[in-house]
């Protein structure tokens, strides 16, 4: 696995747009994602930003616009085809198989990318190298005391780190990760911040997130998203000192905390 | 312990079951033999249900066409061979598994269970309405199928101690290839799928293909059992198709506890005895079986294989206070 170039753009949506009925939950969102970078889709609920990271991973499909991923259009793929591609996601609703050891799920997640479905006599248990990857990738996610723990019984913010060990046993290049803290405490999220930044230097990171102090700690990039439409995008410098942000979001969310 | 105890149960069952002959009571051993055709068949239905979280209601089509291939590809008056017939049958059962899953693997939930009864009632009535096989009245299997491999005759159908063996070999076969599978990276995609399919389209599998695999897998082993059915009995009716059937496949499996290859043996097994039992005292057997069945869901919904866990705790927690 080479490291590529940092700044290599990987992900590029552009004017995505996406209508359930007379409702535009997404109007003409462009977003991009590149290697070594955090980008952060920030806006308040119901501003659009599961539907926007619903519409990178293929779980729904734009009604307008286009996604390429290393210059190859991809609009048309599914979910599952994202994921082959190298398009990795985690959701905002821990989503694990709860019956399964964490290394189970780990090492399923590997055996995606050499499936050999016809290997119907061979044990899955023998294949060395999912166990191998699916190891190191519990290892770098920070689960390794857990490896045989069976996952429903995590604690929230394990399991939350368990889906990224899951995405990151994919060779996924890019992680869409929904809310990847949401519901931890703070030492947790004090720990899921580090490992994201870790992650950033060979990987493209797109998040979606609420919690203000980590945004701002580990943001390349920020795009506010208000109505389903972006308000503004740029630096975290550019969007704290962005009067329509404050007005918009920013303002509300002090207001709250004062 | 657990694994040994296993162990130690399913080789005395074995031993136990390849006794049966040795009694001498034909009645016995055709009734016997007719539980493990029935275990191959609750076990094919298992890997769907049980293993990838497909709930068909229409299984007893894949027993049926391959039981009607049985009787429709054998010569008149004439005793065919046994090892054409028997891969000819289960492949045709495969086929039709295929198409229909090409089909049915696109709803999901209560639609995939309407669905799957849907197709497996269309080939129902083609036997039923039509003279392929017979009509409503069904056909025989007039000569049971030859093993003879050239000049040599390694064992012979038509003697029921000969069958129950050949039943028996198969069921153990069948028993130890799902078992098999399931440990092998397809199997484990399947049990995935049960668990959470939407997280394995994310992870990227092409997930309906992986059902389509299973749905097609246990077409074929459901024929294998239908094939054995139509051996064993020599008579085919339409009725083996009917949605009774299918029931009757899926209360097995659920009696055994879903998700257990042993469990739906001995599904199959109680079943069987039940109905056998119930059938000497009434008519209205299955009354009694329905109230078994609603007592079983409510006070063992694992199954009859959870028992032996239940057992256990219930043991320990005696011995801790």
């Amino acid at each position: 696995m080479s490291a590529g170039n940092t700044n290599e753009v990987l992900l590029e949506a552009k004017k995505l747009t996406r209508r359930f009925g007379g409702l535009v939950a997404n109007q003409d969102i462009s977003v991009t994602v590149a290697r070594g970078m955090i980008h952060v889709l920030l806006g308040p609920n119901g501003a659009g930003k599961s539907t926007c990271i619903n519409m990178l991973s293929g779980d729904l499909p734009p009604s307008e616009g286009a996604i390429t991923f290393m210059g190859r259009d991809i609009t048309g793929l599914s979910a599952a085809q994202r994921s082959r591609v190298g398009i990795g996601r985690s959701y905002q609703r821990t989503n694990i198989f709860p019956q399964f050891t964490v290394l189970e799920n780990v090492r399923l997640a590997a055996q995606s990318r050499n499936q050999q479905p016809w290997r119907i006599f061979s044990k899955a248990m023998g294949q060395k190298w999912a166990l191998d990857k699916a190891r190191a990738c519990i290892d770098e996610a920070g689960l390794g005391r857990r490896v045989d723990w069976v996952s429903g019984v995590l604690s929230h913010g394990e399991q939350r780190q368990l889906e990224i060990a899951m995405v990151l046993a994919t060779d996924a290049q890019v992680l869409l990760l929904d809310e990847p803290l949401a519901g931890m405490g703070s030492d947790e999220s004090a720990k899921m911040v580090e490992l994201l930044k870790k992650l950033r230097a060979t990987r493209g990171i797109l998040l979606v997130e609420h919690d203000m102090d980590a945004v701002f700690a580990v943001a390349d990039v920020i795009t506010v998203m208000v109505n389903g439409q972006m308000l503004e995008s740029g630096p975290p410098e550019q969007i704290r000192a962005s009067v329509a942000v404050q007005q918009a979001y920013l303002g509300t969310e002090e207001s709250f905390h004062v | 312990m657990n694994a040994h105890a296993s162990l130690i149960f399913k080789l005395v069952a074995l031993a136990a079951l390849a006794c049966v002959p040795l009694s001498g009571e034909s009645f016995y051993v055709e009734l016997i033999s007719k539980m493990l055709v029935m275990a191959i068949f609750a076990m094919s239905l298992d890997l769907l249900v049980g293993f990838t979280g497909l709930v068909s209601f229409g299984h007893a089509a894949y027993f049926g066409i391959a039981a009607y291939a049985a009787a429709l590809l054998s010569p008149k008056y004439d005793a065919g061979n046994l090892w054409l017939l028997l891969p000819g049958a289960v492949g045709l059962s495969a086929l039709a598994a295929f198409v229909i899953g090409l089909f049915v693997l696109r709803t999901k939930g209560i639609y995939f269970i309407m669905v799957t009864l849907a197709f497996a009632q269309m080939a129902y009535f083609v036997f039923h309405d039509t003279p392929v096989g017979g009509g409503s009245d069904g056909i025989y299997l007039n000569v049971k199928p030859s093993a003879a491999i050239g000049g040599w005759e390694p064992f012979d159908l038509g003697n029921g101690t000969h069958q129950y063996y050949f039943i028996l070999a198969l069921m153990v076969l069948v028993y130890l290839f799902l078992a098999r599978v399931l440990q092998s990276p397809f199997g484990r995609v399947l049990v995935g799928i049960k668990s959470n399919e939407h997280r394995m389209q994310s992870m990227g599998y092409l997930t309906y293909r992986y059902k389509l695999g299973a749905f097609t897998l246990a077409g074929a082993l459901g024929g294998v059992a239908g094939f054995l059915y139509a051996v064993l009995f020599g008579f085919v009716t339409p009725e083996l198709l009917s949605w009774h059937e299918s029931g009757n496949v899926l209360l097995m499996v659920i009696l055994g506890g879903m998700g257990n290859l042993v469990g739906a043996v001995v599904g199959a097994f109680a079943f069987e005895g039940m109905r056998g039992v119930f059938e000497s005292w009434t008519e209205h057997w299955q009354l009694l079986m329905g109230g078994v069945i609603v007592a079983l869901v409510l006070f063992l919904p694992g199954g009859l294989s959870s028992l032996p866990a239940r057992i256990r705790r219930a043991l320990q927690g005696g011995e801790a206070k």
